[in-house]
């Protein structure tokens, strides 16, 4: 079996709101794709909706070579979700809640209490496991969710922004958990708004805005869609950023991005050389700067380019960009 | 998907419902408070305003109505549990397991059920110590009680379709209590039928609370024989006409709550 995962033209709409309109996605067996997006771009109602929460208002999906309308059952029986808020019963200990997941996956007590402690020991729950799970930290409670979605070894997981939320050493922690299932084969998509996470744990990456997918690859294709080298500066005197920018903006290879005092921009050929001419421009406008250097593109710049939220250019730049990289 | 298959996971639910009630004894706490404040409050401080009828003690009176209310209020709980299960991203959990569809359902009426034999027997006790006593026989006293749980095991899913479809556990415990407060007090729970205006009379005379009163009451022997029992037939077969609404109520409600679960989701 080749896709373990095949969803088409999911479309979900809320009254006014499409959350998603029309989204594909394809996750092969053993790999991870990552579902790269803003708040309110539809990653909850895309996993709901694979995940047998939901049903789309149009589009199929196919979960294992299993239906998600004709056969939610069958596609929970091979699923595990680690949704976005933890579903741990804050009353029950660690223990409890992963033998109760077990019992109704259909294990016998023995086994599933059996199940709960290995779970319990991997994640390093251990001393806490029988401690009601009131008493646990964001981190431990999202690993706890997420054991719970490992009772039943299903051959796929689906993890709704495991790290969001999280302080960086839990953050530390649940990827080293992360990259473990997928060191052992699982086939798993995960959600997230953090490029890094994407880039660090997914072999592909749909970047979703407003209900569709706006670009598709592994990191590296994103990375190279954006160009070259990238200048970045931050000016001293926020008055002076218009200047900055109209400077930066003479000798930039594509828009130049705005976030606060700073500013950005893609710059063809010899970066260097490029920098030092602007070097010498801002000085001669008088234009004082916090830092300015010169950068590899990051995931970041492909997402700010590809959505457009942080940039300050109009739509239209934003459709350009859509219809750049969307095939 | 097997009815064993639902009464296993349903006893799983309902096992977990009940472990809350250990690690949180305050809601033990609560559920045996307000019908023990209950039957003393109507017993001393209503008791001697209100005529129950020529020659009927007002306490033997009001018990099967306090009883009634009680169950019938400690319905809400079931509402108030699923919206929090559901507010708090639980139902999700759940919803993705391949798990028997009614189970969540079952297994939280059924723990339910726990709640009400604890407060019913609370307020009996509480009952006999104010001087109220069965003169039925054991079994028609013992039918009182099943009658009381399977009357409050109906409201419950009642309550549990609310708890499913309000956004939040704040709102479901006022909507409920928009529900309960007329149902119970529009009744002859805690004042005799005749008491009220002609117009009103007829709401009261077929409301099921005041039927499964009336059933109670006579199960436990405190109707007297001088009480005036109205013409209706309602009145005059409280048992049965209580038992027409309990299977009225099962059919319409489990169906449409197990169905609304189906479509729920986290908020
Ligand atoms: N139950 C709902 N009712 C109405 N609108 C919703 C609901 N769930 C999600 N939405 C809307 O759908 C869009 C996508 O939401 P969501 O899938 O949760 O995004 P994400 O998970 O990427 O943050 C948002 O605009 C959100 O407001
Ligand atoms: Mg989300």
């Amino acid at each position: 079996m080749g896709e373990m995962i095949q969803a088409r033209g999911l479309v979900k709409r809320y009254g006014e709101v499409e959350a998603l309109s029309g989204l594909d996605l394809t996750v092969p067996q053993g790999t991870v794709l990552g579902l790269l997006g803003p708040n309110g771009a539809g990653k909850t109602t895309a996993v709901r909706i694979l995940t047998t929460l939901l049903k789309p208002d149009d589009g199929q999906a196919e979960v294992a070579g299993v239906d998600v309308l004709a056969d939610p059952n069958g596609v929970r029986r091979r699923i595990g979700l680690s949704g976005q808020y933890a579903a741990v019963d804050e009353y029950l200990t660690g223990f409890e809640n992963l033998q109760m997941v077990g019992r109704l996956y259909g294990m016998s007590a023995r086994r599933a209490g059996a199940r709960a402690r290995e779970l319990l020991e991997r994640f390093g729950l251990t001393d806490a496991a029988d401690r009601p799970s009131k008493t646990y930290s964001g981190g431990m409670r999202r690993r706890l969710d997420l054991a719970g979605a490992l009772v039943a070894e299903p051959p796929v997981l689906v993890l709704d922004e495991p790290t969001t939320g999280l302080d960086p050493r839990s953050r530390q922690q649940m990827w080293d958990v992360i990259r473990d299932l997928v060191g052992s084969g699982a086939t798993l998509l995960l959600t997230t708004q953090y490029l890094e996470e994407a880039d660090l744990l997914a072999d592909n990456i749909v970047v979703i805005d407003q209900g569709r997918a706006i670009a598709e690859g592994t990191a590296d294709e994103l990375k190279s869609q954006t160009g070259g080298e990238r200048i970045e500066l931050v000016v001293a005197d926020g008055a002076r950023t218009d200047d900055a920018a109209r400077l930066l903006g003479e000798i930039a290879a594509g828009d130049v991005i705005r976030r606060d005092r700073g500013l950005s921009a893609a710059v063809s050929g010899d970066g260097a050389g490029q920098l030092r001419v602007l070097l010498d421009r801002l000085a001669e406008a008088d234009i004082a700067l916090l830092d300015i250097g010169l950068r590899r593109p990051t995931l970041d710049d492909v997402f700010l380019e590809l959505t457009g939220h942080v940039a300050e250019a109009g739509d239209s730049q934003t459709d350009d960009a859509t219809e750049e990289v969307s095939r | 998907m097997s009815p064993l298959r639902v009464a296993t996971d349903g006893w799983v639910v309902a096992k977990r419902n009940l472990i809350k009630i250990k690690r949180v004894p305050e809601i033990m706490v609560f559920v045996l408070m307000s019908p023990i404040m209950f039957v003393l409050l109507f017993a001393y401080v209503f008791g001697g305003a209100i005529d129950a009828g020529p020659g009927l003690d007002y306490k033997e009176f009001l018990i099967g109505g306090i009883f009634a209310q009680t169950v019938v209020f400690g319905a809400t709980y079931s509402g108030a549990a699923l919206a929090e299960d559901m507010q708090k991203g639980f139902i999700d959990r759940f919803r993705s397991l391949p798990m028997s569809r009614s189970a969540v359902l079952v297994g939280r009426t059924t723990s339910d059920v726990v709640y009400n034999v604890v407060s019913l027997a609370v307020m009996a006790i509480t009952g006999l110590f104010v001087g109220w006593r069965a003169h039925g026989s054991i079994l028609e006293t013992a039918a009182a009680f099943a009658l009381l749980l399977v009357f409050a095991y109906a409201i419950s899913w009642v309550m549990a379709f609310i708890g499913l479809i309000v956004p939040s556990v704040d709102v479901i415990n006022n909507a409920s209590f928009l529900v309960i407060m007329p149902l119970t007090f529009v009744s002859n729970a805690f004042v005799p039928l005749e008491s009220f205006p002609s117009g009103l009379r007829h709401v009261v005379e077929w409301n099921p609370v005041s039927a499964i009163t009336q059933g109670v009451r006579e199960l436990f022997g405190n109707v007297p024989d001088g009480m005036h029992v109205p013409e209706v037939w309602s009145m005059q077969h409280p048992v049965l006409y209580t038992l027409l609404w309990i299977v009225l109520i099962l059919l319409v409600f489990v169906p449409l709550s197990v169905r609304q679960y189906q479509r729920t989701t986290g908020k």
